[in-house]
């Protein structure tokens, strides 16, 4: 592993590299449930965004107080406890949006996303690293999420963002909105993310080998 | 300091730190969701019924339960309608709706949805506009029933949500059961008394103003 990375790198990397959920299969469960359409992506990946960068800022700032034994739970506690300001301060100030993400925020708890950013990364280096990894994961994970939204929706509804596309001659395939659509088109994506990314890196070995000998 | 100490003073600062946090954000925040709340029934209610300009809290205790019936009255005191609550299973959760009563009895103002936890993209679009408008000018009696498919054939009738049978069902079977409970327990007369002297809260003169 490279010591000096740049921040860049740190903030690139989520953006394809790591991408999550495709290429860092963490974070499905949202993923798969709160993808099924556009609006509700962005949502669920700006609220996890939020709660990823705020959280491991604290786990970057604590990470030298904490023993090693303890830091699991100590960091469970930090999520929870910013989750919960989430959604409280959803409510309060923004009902429309805490009434359209429902139960989903309490979720962003399970999301092991954030765990293992803090365990990966958050927990050995310090506030200005970890700000731009949490950013570029964030950003990442919003992104796929959204993608992954567009797709349902335009399938199963012949919508994006709410707005028609297709017209009445399209059938929609109700299954991409239900459970069993999510799985078919996580699966299609991390698929295809994997078949380019792989194809990237043979074409790199390939381009490398003249150059090494 | 030992490890174990250092273990237990990490535990108990975090959960300290994270209990104040919390107490501070839920005391600063309560007053204003409760006001949400608040809000957002008076929104229900002026959406069920569109001519009320204000309402007055009818309460009664039937049994074990307390029937809350929000009496919609216009600029000078007369009613035009009756605005309650009906909850009650959904397809996962609890499905809150605002149900606007017609003085006749017999027909609906209309009907808002404050709660669900439907399918997302199925079953909650029980919100569309197009779904609760199906209930403007329904007729409740004998009681309110869906088709599926196609147009509604009858004064009573409603058209279900394609893949939303449940969701469509849940939400007839509340307002059918709610309906029946309030036409029982406030007789007719009572809800047609002309309420005198009464003053239009502040928040009221707003909604006013801006409609």
């Amino acid at each position: 592993m490279p010591q000096d990375r740049s921040l860049f790198y740190e903030f690139k990397k989520g953006l394809w590299q790591d991408i999550p959920p495709f290429r860092l299969l963490l974070g499905l469960c949202p993923a798969l449930a709160v993808s099924n359409s556009a609006i509700n992506g962005l949502s669920m990946g700006l609220a996890t965004l939020f709660v990823l960068f705020t959280s491991n800022m604290v786990v970057s700032l604590i990470r030298r107080t904490i023993s090693a034994k303890v830091r699991i739970p100590a960091y469970v506690v930090v999520i929870a406890t910013l989750v919960t300001v989430t959604d409280i301060f959803l409510a309060a100030v923004f009902p429309a949006i805490s009434k359209a993400l429902g139960p989903y925020i309490p979720l962003i708890v399970a999301n092991c996303i954030i765990l293992g950013r803090a365990e990966a990364f958050a927990q050995k280096n310090p506030l200005l690293p970890t700000a731009m990894d949490t950013l570029g994961i964030g950003l990442g994970f919003t992104m796929s999420l959204t993608l992954m939204g567009v797709i349902r929706e335009v399938l199963g509804f012949g919508s994006v963002f709410g707005v028609k596309l297709l017209g009445s001659w399209f059938e929609p395939w109700i299954v991409m909105i239900l459970p069993a659509g999510a799985f078919l088109v996580l699966g299609a994506l991390v698929a295809l993310v994997g078949w380019i990314s792989s194809r990237k890196a043979a074409r790199e070995a390939a381009a490398a080998e003249p150059a090494s000998h | 300091m030992n490890g174990v100490t250092k273990m237990l003073l990490n535990l108990i600062i975090i959960g300290a730190l994270s209990g104040a946090v919390l107490s501070g954000v839920f005391t600063a925040a309560d007053p204003m969701i409760k006001a949400n709340k608040e809000q957002e029934l008076r929104e229900a209610v002026f959406y069920v019924l569109p001519e009320a300009r204000d309402f007055v809290k009818v309460e009664k205790t039937v049994g074990q339960e307390k029937l809350v019936v929000y009496k919609g009255i216009n600029e000078n005191g007369e009613p035009v309608g009756m605005a309650f609550k009906a909850d009650g299973n959904g397809f996962q959760a609890n499905i809150g709706l605002m149900v606007g009563l017609d003085l006749d009895y017999l027909k609906l103002k209309g009907i808002e949805v404050l709660d669900q936890l439907e399918t997302p993209g199925l079953g909650d679009r029980i919100r569309d506009e197009s779904f609760k408008d199906q209930f403007k000018g329904l007729e409740v009696k004998p009681r309110i029933e869906y088709i599926k498919f196609r147009k509604p054939e009858k004064p009573n009738q409603i058209q279900a949500i394609t893949g939303a049978t449940i969701s469509s069902e849940a939400v007839i079977k509340n307002i059918n059961r709610a309906v029946e409970k309030v036409v029982a327990n406030f007789p007719r007369e009572e809800m047609m008394k002309v309420v005198d002297g009464h003053r239009p809260a502040q928040a009221v003169e707003g909604q006013d103003a801006a409609r």
